[in-house]
């Protein structure tokens, strides 16, 4: 359980997830590393490139800072903390409490990246240079994929958890283990 | 009838199919090794070296890949290149200028790549400015030329620019000697009063910063062509001569009397020991030492007042002379060092001399007297061997190394192959034609990249598709990894090739840059970002300050600007990404378009002269809105009292 929570602080380090996106003209992709507290270029200038191709078809410049970079690091902390409290307690039950909660602040935060895609590709300067439709008449969004990989005009974008995420799903896996192991000593 | 056609047709058919099989068979086995299989880079794919040939009289330098032969840029060194703006915008004006004022032009001729234990280490590469002597250095970082050294008391500057084992030195050689120091005088009093200076520049291993060390004053003799000893032979330097004559006029007839000129052999070593143990005379001297600034993408002009002189005869034991035949051209050394060619132009034997037997003859004090107080070798005790009915007109040799060495011909036309230690000829194959230089990738260096050799011509005739009178040079480009050459492919190139430095590609590839980083922009006009832009008048000046990305100006409207006003563009780049360069130019100015990469900032001048409103554009496609990319600057007359202002999108551009 300690070891599980304490996985977490991977992510204080490594980046939570990846977009990278892909053009005949990007020889060497254009890719963007989001952690918990900040993004940052895969290869330096990348997030200043994109914002400068997005911004022919009105999409927004990705800001320097998102209010989420405060709470993360904050909501991180506080579980991994709380995780080697109840690790030291060894009450196997807060182990699925926890795991839980954990859970949820996973969900909500995929939600919330979620939200935000939505709004970059979708809230777009109606003076946008470039403006396409859909087959159906509806004003094209150019959302990137949460998770997989989708072709956008010239571009093909992946969405992809990256090392940080790794050391999150496979500490909160441990914790889970640790429930059943805390139970199966329990019942001996 | 028709059964009869139709057995035709089958036959007919029948005869493509088979004739379609032995096609294919025979056409697989011969591709398999055919010359054009050989120079095929597949497209995306990249050549195996490079190779920078000088321009001749377009007094640039072109980077080609072997064994493609396709021609990736065109440096500009010593000559203005509009397309780039160089010696036409503010930045690198200076680079071109000399004791003699501002010069748009040279003859570049000898380019060489900078080494480190005698092996090529692709830094820099250099080459002379023959016509007013000069010496650049390109960096290989940027492949921009980065800073240029003039040569006082020197003319026609030849016998350069060739670099020792670890880039001690870069050397230049005066062709022409000159009176020292320059006079009015008879010309025909030439002999005995002019003078050949040798001139050897230090390279600060650090930064490459080139300063002249020391220039010997040698007998008014044409010192030709030069090149570094190596391994037991570093330290010393040879110098091939002709007109010992020491003839004024019609050189051609009266400088080819000797049997036999002189190579001189230079121990720079102990030169430069004496230099520094305070030898040699401060001589007064003018000359421009140019450098370009990386961070702040601007050159400075320095003239420099003095110069350190030796007389060959103040160091005895350092300078001594090598009986060569005849009005030997190219001087050759090969990887080991041991062997010094001569080729003598109009001998008709090619000839070797040996270091050690060299070495030999000056301890034995086996001299052959004197030529102006320097000793002159016994012939035979330097000689090595000679490689005898080679071809008619020797002028360069190179060395695969592998104990082969490579000799082009002039007259009769050839490259032609020969062992080092036999001096037995193996190969010759044509050129086309009249073939000057020859390249092997690290030919100058202890180790040669053996694979394919690289000539040069002078005349091509027929060759190409004609373009009227005047037509290309070429060059051609053999195999050379089989006992026997076989010639792979013949290419245009620009300007005159003489010589060509080759290096193989991963040398250079991982350190070229991709753009200069804004941050680190040190131009006194550079700004970094839109809200920076500005326009000021300073009297008749005015100040552009402007910036330029993907895909318009800022500003892109100016106003205020009068008849009689100087306008300076200072125009920063504010991309930071590989390949997106932006061009500007403006209607009516005197000069160029600048075309100008990521990070960097660029300054034009123009001058208005009529009254209107003036458009001004991006001059590099750049984007998909490049065409979108413009401005308009109005122009008042002179006294007028509309106010400086500048905008974009009818907003002040600081308003962000």
């Amino acid at each position: 359980m300690i070891v599980g929570s304490l996985l977490l602080l991977g992510l204080f380090v490594f980046p939570l997830w990846n977009i990278t996106l892909e053009a005949p003209q990007y020889p060497t992709p254009l890719g963007m590393d989001i952690h918990i507290d900040k993004f940052t270029d895969t290869h330096e200038f990348d997030i200043k490139n994109i914002n400068l191709m997005n911004h022919y078809v009105g999409m927004q410049y990705i800001p320097e800072t998102i209010p989420e970079f405060k709470i993360f690091p904050i909501a991180i902390g506080i579980m991994v903390a709380l995780g080697v409290l109840i690790g030291f307690t060894g009450r196997y039950k807060l182990f699925i409490v926890w795991f839980v909660v954990m859970s949820l602040m996973g969900i909500a935060g995929m939600y919330d990246f979620y939200l935000w895609e939505y709004d970059y590709g979708h809230n777009l300067d109606p003076k946008a240079i470039m403006q396409f439709k859909n087959p159906d008449g509806s004003v094209m969004g150019f959302q990137p994929p949460l998770f997989g990989t989708k072709d956008i005009l010239n571009f093909t974008a992946h969405s992809y958890p990256r090392t940080g995420a790794y050391f999150m799903f496979a500490g909160m896996m441990l914790t889970v283990v640790a429930f059943f192991v805390g139970k199966k000593e329990v019942k001996k | 009838m028709k059964t009869l056609f139709k057995s035709i047709l089958a036959l007919f058919a029948l005869s493509v199919i088979t004739v379609g099989c032995v096609d294919n068979s025979s056409k697989k086995g011969a591709l398999g090794n055919s010359a054009a299989e050989k120079v095929y880079v597949a497209p995306g794919e990249h050549d195996e070296f490079y190779a920078f040939v000088s321009g001749g009289f377009s007094g640039q330098l072109a980077v080609y890949g072997l064994p493609s032969g396709r021609l990736f840029k065109v440096i500009p060194v010593f000559s203005v290149d509009a397309e780039k703006a160089y010696g036409f915008n503010e930045e690198t004006k200076p680079m071109l200028n000399t004791s003699h004022g501002f010069i748009p032009w040279d003859d570049s001729h000898h380019p060489d790549i900078s080494q480190t234990n005698g092996e090529l280490d692709g830094r820099y590469v250099f080459i002379n400015g023959n016509n007013t002597p000069r010496i650049a250095k390109i960096d290989l970082t940027t492949f921009e030329t980065t800073e240029i050294i003039e040569v006082p008391n020197s003319a026609g500057n030849h016998s350069s620019s060739f670099v020792t084992e670890n880039t001690e030195y870069v050397v230049a050689g005066t062709r022409f000697s000159v009176p020292y120091p320059q006079r009015d005088m008879p010309i025909s009093e030439y002999k005995g009063n002019f003078k050949g200076a040798l001139t050897f520049i230090s390279v600060a291993p650090e930064d490459g910063a080139m300063d002249i060390k020391f220039q010997i004053m040698m007998p008014g003799f044409d010192y030709d062509l030069s090149h570094p000893g190596r391994g037991d032979s570093h330290g010393w330097f040879f110098f091939t001569t002709y007109n010992t004559e020491e003839a004024h006029s019609l050189l051609e007839v009266n400088a080819s009397q000797n049997d036999k000129d002189f190579i001189a052999a230079i121990n720079w070593k102990k030169i430069e020991e004496y230099v520094n143990n305070g030898g040699g005379t401060k001589a007064p001297a003018n000359y421009a030492h140019n450098v370009y600034d990386e961070h702040s993408h601007t050159a400075t002009s320095t003239m420099k007042k003095e110069v350190t002189v030796v007389n060959p005869l103040d160091v005895p034991g350092a300078i001594y002379f090598m009986p060569t035949p005849k009005s030997p051209h190219g001087c050759d050394v090969d990887p080991t060092g041991e062997y010094i060619v001569g080729n003598g132009k109009l001998a008709a034997e090619l000839t070797i001399h040996s270091f050690s037997k060299m070495i030999k003859a000056i301890e034995d004090k086996n001299f052959d007297g004197d030529a102006y107080g320097i000793p002159i070798l016994s012939y035979e005790a330097t000689l090595a061997g000679s490689v005898k009915q080679p071809g008619l007109g020797p002028l360069h040799t190179e060395f695969d190394g592998k104990g082969n060495a490579y000799t082009t011909f002039f007259i009769s036309s050839e490259v032609v192959k020969w062992k080092l230690g036999t001096w037995e000829v193996i190969d010759r194959k044509p050129t086309y034609y009249s073939v000057g230089h020859l390249m092997i990738p690290g030919g100058n260096s202890r180790k040669p990249f053996g694979k394919y050799v690289l000539a040069m011509n002078k005349i091509t005739k027929d060759r190409y598709l004609p373009t009227g009178p005047e037509v290309t040079q070429s060059a051609q480009l053999y195999d050379i990894t089989g006992e026997k050459m076989e010639l792979l492919l013949d290419f245009p190139t620009i300007g005159e090739p003489h010589y060509a430095a080759g290096i193989p590609a991963d040398l250079l590839k991982p350190n070229s840059k991709k753009f200069y980083k804004l941050d680190e922009n040190k131009h006194e006009y550079a700004i970094r970002s839109e809200a920076e832009a500005k326009v000021v008048r300073d009297g008749k000046e005015v100040h552009v300050y402007m910036t330029m990305i993907r895909s318009h100006f800022a500003p892109d409207n100016i106003e205020g600007v009068q008849v009689g006003d100087k306008v300076y563009f200072h125009v920063t780049n504010l991309e930071q990404d590989y390949d997106v360069p932006h061009g500007v130019s403006m209607i009516g100015a005197n000069t160029s378009e600048l075309l100008i990469m990521p990070g960097q900032t660029e300054t034009f001048i123009w001058e208005p002269k009529q009254v209107g409103v003036w458009p001004f554009y991006c001059t590099d496609f750049c984007s998909a809105l490049h065409q979108e990319m413009q401005g308009y600057v109005r122009v008042s007359p002179k006294g007028s009292k509309v106010p400086i202002s500048y905008t974009l999108d009818d907003d002040a551009v600081d308003s962000e």
